[in-house]
């Protein structure tokens, strides 16, 4: 299955890129993702996670053609 | 029901005043909020900042953020205006706007939309300082303390 990952605001700029395009097969949580993509750094304990622009938790499976953003917490307003 | 993410400056009194003659409801209450960019900052001086936001998502959230009101209180119709790019102290950042019968259903569905806004709508602030450091803001003040 292929996952469009995408990164938004400071953790964009910490990983130095705004999207991945990840390809694999079988199930696969949000969590396992994260390692997949980024093996080197550890999940940070406030980051959001959106499947398809809706909020999901770290256990979510994805699916073929989901597109994931991980991002630090809002501040807008 | 309205949403607009602008890049330019707007003035959120001019919005309103427009969105009311187009849309003529039959409203006896409105409430307002209207956040607007200080130009300090834990303990800082702040001379710009830059608001990016995750463009799809945060309309689908806005739009949820509305529906959700219009189960909890009698809304007739909301408008919700939010700066995006670069801003400028004493510019507008964000107009949340709620037009329903009574007061009571106006005041509390504007308070509700506008701290799920706060929790919830994909935003983010980069500050730079009079200093010329820039730093993201890291999280948004609690808005009942």
């Amino acid at each position: 299955m292929s996952i469009k990952v995408r990164y938004f605001a400071s953790l964009k700029e910490s990983l130095g890129r705004a999207e991945d395009d990840f390809a694999h097969t079988g199930l696969l949580s949000i969590r396992e993702l994260w390692q997949c993509v980024n093996a080197a750094t550890p999940l940070p304990n406030n980051i959001l996670v959106a499947v398809n622009m809706d909020y999901v938790d770290l256990n979510y499976l994805v699916k073929d053609g989901d597109e994931v953003a991980f991002f630090p917490p809002v501040t807008g307003g | 029901m309205t949403i607009i993410i602008c890049t330019e400056s707007f003035d959120p009194w001019q919005e309103i005043q427009q969105y009311q003659q187009l849309t003529k409801t039959k409203y006896g209450a409105t409430s307002i909020f209207i956040g607007t960019m200080r130009d300090f900052n834990d303990g800082d001086e702040v001379k710009a900042m830059t608001l990016e936001y995750y463009q799809g998502m945060t309309e689908k959230q806005l739009e949820a953020i509305i529906a959700e009101a219009k189960q909890q209180w009698a809304v007739l119709d909301a408008l919700i205006v939010h700066r995006v790019g670069e801003i400028l102290p004493n510019q507008a950042i964000v107009l949340v706007s709620v037009w329903t019968m009574h007061r009571g259903d106006a005041f509390d569905a504007c308070r509700y939309m506008m701290e799920a806004l706060k929790s919830h709508a994909p935003f983010w602030k980069k500050e730079l300082l009079s200093t010329d450091k820039q730093r993201w803001v890291l999280h948004n003040t609690d808005g009942y303390k």
